[in-house]
């Protein structure tokens, strides 16, 4: 539910400040007109208190029934009845408290046109007022709404682009495993574990989206050990860091899609021996890794370039940094390069 | 004895398959490959009665390989996960088996091979292969046979296509290459913003194309960057116009 507009301090005082300044100006007024002080602020304390509800009652009523479009009319009406309500209220109890003072019923009779018009006029200020307001409420809250579901829907898609796994991947492993059961149970046993924990790693759902480089170095070695297990001796990986690099962070499980493309691009597009490279270090702020697979230019697919697995790492890096020239790729001769960088000065 | 060969890129996934045969002494394992390239050697030396094929395996996938071997013998795919293989091989009877699988599962698509061999295999696998390489995720390149060698071509690279008999000429920068296929299995499989069957006996790249001129009444001419000229019939010109936004 939308706040009153009196729920502000500031609005509060000036509302009452109005009110005092009526009050007086009414009084004033009335002891101009040749009434004595006493009658004078009377008149002016019941006129101006009643005007005090009618318009509260106004400002409430607005705060459950916004009008829209051509229902303007309505208001229009209700402040139009309101006045009069008021009009015939203030006259009745004037009368009772002051019809004994010498031309008090005169002057009454002669200023109830004068009394309607400056209270329809207020009434009116005061609905205008709270309408703006409300409207202006809604909006800012209707605001605050689509922020909420916009971040929500960052944080799910950076969640489901985090646990990202090929089937593949995962299908693959367990048949290497079923074939070490018969032949060498003891490395199938530990195959069963590097795969629990990498998978247990996947579908982490914490709120630290930040690890250091070597913690995810050590995650990505479990994904490399299980590649080797499944190729055998075709893959091979050479990691070559600079120290510093060791306690910049990184998005967490960014590494892991970016080596598996260059292990199934150079994979599947080479028959021998396959060696992956990463290389990582300090460029200014950014933590800087690249990552080198072999690849043959003559049948490799002409879909070269940005597939799926780095399509989502380019993702998450614009969800996360709003930058899209994080991640850049390159193929020369018979070597394939990706080079992503991970910005350090923004991490919260 | 019928012999057998091999086809996977994982040494497990092989040993597995050598395992589960065990149970089928009438099975002789006579080579086991890492690739499609050597697979394609090995049917050729050994003329195999049954292979067991991978799909997603180096230089060429398992269905590449099959496309280039004329009388293909009977195949039992075996595959991890993927999605349009697995519809292909769904409406048709040769066997697949999904890894990890099982000796009991083995054992049941090796009496189904034993069953349909019989009964013309080749054509069975030749409708899976139909079906397996026209749906839309596979033909980005086209893999060709170039005497002895294997050339694979990527679609961007490809000018035009034209019918010769039985064959489909597939003409690039270095030339024509031969692939037996039908032109509507290309127009098929083909992305068909890319290619258009402008006439009958062609389909063209349209992003080869530099102009089109009128030719003769009723029918134009395709104009490509090479100097190619590829006939366009009056329905082929308007699907080319609706290609092109015209």
């Amino acid at each position: 539910m939308t706040n009153s507009p009196l729920s502000i301090l500031k609005f509060r005082i000036i509302f009452i400040l109005v009110w005092l300044v009526l009050l007086a100006d009414n009084a004033m007024v009335i002891h101009f007109f040749g009434m004595p002080w006493t009658a004078a602020i009377i008149d002016s304390a019941i006129g101006n208190t009643l005007l005090l509800l009618a318009s509260l009652l106004v400002m409430n009523t607005l705060r459950f029934y916004l009008p829209r479009g051509t229902q303007y009319i309505n208001i229009f009406s209700i402040c139009l009845f309101l006045t009069i309500l008021w009009l015939i209220l203030t006259k009745l109890f004037l009368r009772l408290a002051l019809s004994e003072y010498e031309g008090y019923s005169n002057l009454l009779q002669h200023s109830l046109s004068i009394r309607f018009s400056i209270a329809f006029l207020l009434l009116g200020c005061i609905t205008l007022i709270s309408i703006l307001w409300y409207n202006q409420q809604e909006q800012k809250e209707k605001e605050d709404r689509k922020t909420d579901a916009e971040k929500l829907a960052k944080e799910a898609e950076l969640f489901k682009l985090r646990q990202q796994l090929q089937p593949h991947f995962l299908f693959n492993s367990l048949n290497s495993i079923n074939a070490l059961i018969g032949s060498r149970p003891v490395e199938a046993r530990k195959m069963v574990q590097q795969l629990s924990d990498f998978l247990r790693g996947t579908i982490r759902k914490e709120e630290t989206q930040w690890v250091t480089f070597s913690e995810e170095l050590q995650y990505l070695q479990l994904y490399l050990d299980i590649e080797k297990v499944r190729f055998g001796n075709r893959l091979a990986t050479v990691i070559d860091m600079e120290e510093s690099t060791e306690e910049l962070k990184i998005p967490t499980l960014l590494l892991q899609p970016i080596v598996e493309n260059a292990i199934k691009f150079g994979l599947y597009d080479t028959t021998g021996e396959t060696i992956i490279r990463l290389y990582a270090k300090k460029e200014g702020d950014d933590l800087l890794i690249r990552v080198e697979n072999p690849f043959d230019p003559e049948t490799s697919s002409p879909k070269l370039g940005v597939g799926f697995g780095l399509q989502s790492v380019q993702r998450r890096l614009y969800l996360l940094f709003a930058r899209t020239d994080l991640l850049v790729t390159n193929a020369k001769e018979n070597i394939f390069t990706t080079i992503v960088k991970v910005p350090q000065g923004l991490i919260s | 004895m019928n012999k057998v060969i091999i086809i996977d890129d994982e040494p497990l996934a092989r040993s597995i398959v050598v395992e589960y045969l065990q149970n089928h002494p009438d099975l002789e394992v006579v080579q086991q490959c890492g690739d499609g390239f050597e697979g394609l050697k090995a049917i050729q030396q050994h003329q195999p009665d049954l292979i067991f094929l991978d799909i997603q395996m180096p230089k060429i996938t398992g269905f590449e390989m099959l496309e280039l071997i004329e009388q293909p013998p009977g195949v039992i795919f075996t595959t991890a996960f993927d999605e349009y293989a697995i519809k292909a091989f769904e409406s048709h009877a040769v066997d697949y088996l999904l890894k990890p699988f099982n000796q009991e599962r083995f054992d049941k698509a090796i009496a189904k091979w034993n069953e349909q061999k019989t009964n013309l295999p080749e054509k069975m696998t030749q409708s899976v292969l139909e079906s397996a390489s026209s749906s839309p995720a596979q033909r980005h390149r086209i893999v060709v046979r170039n005497g002895s060698k294997i050339k694979i071509i990527s679609v961007t690279d490809v000018f035009y296509l034209e019918a010769a008999d039985d064959y489909v000429k597939i003409h690039t920068q270095e030339g024509y290459f031969l692939k037996n296929k039908t032109m509507t299995h290309f127009e098929q499989s083909l992305d068909e913003q890319l290619f258009v069957r402008s006439h009958r006996s062609y389909i063209v790249n349209v992003q080869q194309i530099t102009r089109i001129d009128p030719y003769e009444k009723d029918s134009h001419v395709a104009i490509l960057r090479s100097g190619a000229k590829v006939p366009v019939s009056r329905s082929g010109y308007g699907r080319l116009k609706e290609v092109l936004g015209l």
